[in-house]
């Protein structure tokens, strides 16, 4: 009797010691994955913060030679990247206007005739489209814009490229919010008489509108980013150019030309974190988003 | 498949048997000057099942009409068909007619039709994205029709006073309705239908998902509404039935099995299978 529980003693305590040591392994490994992120953004920081002044914002990318003669009297490299910023702005802007409205009637669509055949068809093509490599969308871009619309390198063929990008997350996110919205209030608005569509436009899309705009900023953040389809398509500008049929720069852009120019390698990692804060802003503004406009049934 | 084949041939057997033993060969009640006369309806959801069949009924101006029967007997099918909500799923069809008045309401655009028979559902459903007074006046903004500020708020203040809210709600009208409690939002519901004031007013088990004191005012609201309005009922209550209705339906396999004045169907069924229900040997 004795023996027995002494050995299930040690076998209680050889098992605690085992979760003991899972669960640490488990909150070190999430720990790890963590870490990049703040890794990257303290490199960043440390080799960027000097750039970070009034003028980065407002003023042009230096030319090369500006660059070397700060460089060589160690002074920060004049100018900035409002070039780029206002590009980024353009493009992404106009991708989203084109992107938008057809994604939440396609997601719509797609909430609306779950089981159809026709519906099944457009929800395989949407998730293939989501596969589809970025630059194979800029060669897209070039193709159909850049040579016939343009005749040269333009924003708008950017636009159009990474327009086809941020669908996906758009048609998705919304379908699957409008899924869960309950039926009956669909039921309600109908007994009122209320015709299909308004039925759609007043009640259904208002009722889900934070997952819907948790999926648009999501599509934004994933496009802001994106450098390979850009230079098949919108090339990229000394200048600010406000023009959606010239080429047009973009931060990407701009990091990819920094990179390429030896004067102006100090630059990138100011540019980088610009684009990174960027990014984390519009991650976080759509978590709070769908906090906030959260509608409760 | 083949178990839905048995069970169904088993439902017919027992029909057969239930109609050997009928009492009463009619028992369905004609009423007097009908506001809505059911004639020979039966609605299929697709194939040639009919969750309805056969159902001739007339419904009485004020009063209240119950629907009583056991799961699956068809009453939501025949609520849903007077409003045309039934078809909104796909496939659906239906032989006979409903009338209101002369017009066979399947002729009617179901936007035309539902505007004149309001409809209230087993859970309260408020818009979720509107308050209190929107929800209220939403059959109006919904349709596009334009109102004065002051008509709006005449509307609104006499629907909430009519299911008896408006002292509750009146400091918070322009909260979100889904803030209140669950009894008060069926009653914002019950608000919404009548705002638009309809000829009848469709109920679909509106007190399952309410605790007895919600339910109990809910009831009170029904028996001082019918003398404005005509009302419908779907219950699985049968005392619920037994306490507002006026009249009451008892449904059993998709067929009217019998309809007449409720004191008299409690008291005296006059179909076996209405007593067997009545007195809990199924359902």
């Amino acid at each position: 009797m004795n023996i027995s529980t002494e050995i299930s003693d040690r076998k209680l305590k050889q098992r605690l010691l085992k979760d003991k040591i899972f669960t640490n392994v488990m909150i070190f490994l999430a720990f790890l994955s963590g870490v990049p992120l703040f890794l990257i953004l303290y490199q960043l920081a440390v080799k960027g913060y000097r750039q970070f002044n009034i003028s980065f914002f407002f003023e042009e990318a230096p030319d090369t030679m500006q660059a070397m003669i700060a460089n060589a009297n160690n002074e920060i490299i004049p100018g900035g990247i409002a070039n780029g910023i206002i590009g980024t702005l353009i493009i992404v802007g106009l991708a989203s206007l084109i992107a938008i409205p057809i994604g939440i009637i396609c997601g719509t669509y797609l909430a609306e005739n779950a089981e159809g055949k026709f519906a099944g068809l457009v929800r395989f093509i949407v998730d293939m489209l989501q596969g589809v490599p970025s630059i194979v969308l800029g060669v897209i871009g070039y193709i159909w814009i850049v040579k016939p619309v343009t005749n040269g390198f333009s924003a708008l063929a950017g636009s159009v490229a990474l327009s086809i990008m941020m669908l996906p997350s758009i048609v998705r996110s919304t379908e699957e919010t409008l899924k869960m919205i309950p039926g009956t209030l669909k039921e309600a608005a109908l007994s009122l008489g209320v015709p299909y569509h308004k039925v759609i436009l007043k009640v259904i899309l208002p009722t889900g509108i934070s997952g819907i705009l948790t999926g648009v900023i999501l599509g934004i953040s994933r496009i802001a980013g994106e450098t390979a389809p850009l230079m098949l398509t919108a090339l990229g500008s000394t200048v600010v150019n406000t023009d959606i049929t010239k080429p047009t720069s973009a931060v990407p852009l701009l990091v990819w030309e920094f990179y390429n120019d030896p004067n102006l390698v100090n630059m990138i990692w100011s540019a980088s974190l610009f684009l990174l804060l960027l990014i984390l802003v519009l991650n976080l503004s759509a978590k709070a988003i769908a906090k906030k406009w959260k509608v409760q049934y | 498949m083949e178990s839905t084949i048995l069970k169904q041939e088993q439902m017919l057997k027992e029909q057969e048997k239930y109609k050997e033993n009928s009492v009463i060969q009619n028992p369905i009640e004609k009423v007097d000057s009908p506001v809505l006369k059911i004639d020979d309806l039966s609605v299929s959801y697709g194939g040639d099942k009919y969750a309805i069949q056969n159902v001739s009924a007339g419904i009485a101006k004020n009063k209240i009409t119950a629907i009583m029967g056991p799961s699956g007997c068809g009453k939501s099918t025949l609520l849903r068909a007077i409003n045309r909500m039934h078809e909104l799923y796909p496939n659906t069809h239906n032989k006979g007619g409903v009338y209101l008045g002369d017009e066979n309401i399947y002729e009617l655009n179901p936007i035309q039709l539902r505007r004149k028979i309001g409809m209230v559902f087993q859970r309260p459903n408020p818009f979720p994205t509107m308050s209190i007074y929107d929800n209220v006046i939403a059959g109006f903004n919904l349709n596009g029709i334009r109102l004065k500020r002051s008509e709006k708020d005449e509307i609104v203040e006499k629907s909430l006073r009519e299911v008896a809210l408006w002292d509750e709600v009146k400091d918070s009208l322009h909260n979100r309705g889904t803030f209140l409690s669950g009894g008060q939002q069926q009653r914002l519901c019950i608000a919404r239908a009548l705002a638009y004031t309809p000829d009848i007013i469709l109920l679909d088990e509106p007190t399952s998902a309410l605790d007895p004191i919600a339910t109990s005012k809910i009831e009170d609201l029904l028996v001082k509404l019918k003398k404005d309005f005509t009302i419908v009922l779907v219950t699985h209550n049968m005392s619920q039935a037994a306490r507002i209705s006026d009249y009451s339906m008892f449904m059993y396999l998709g067929e009217l099995v019998e309809y007449g004045k409720t004191k008299q169907m409690f008291t005296t069924p006059r179909d076996k299978r209405t007593e067997e229900y009545l007195t809990g040997k199924f359902g």
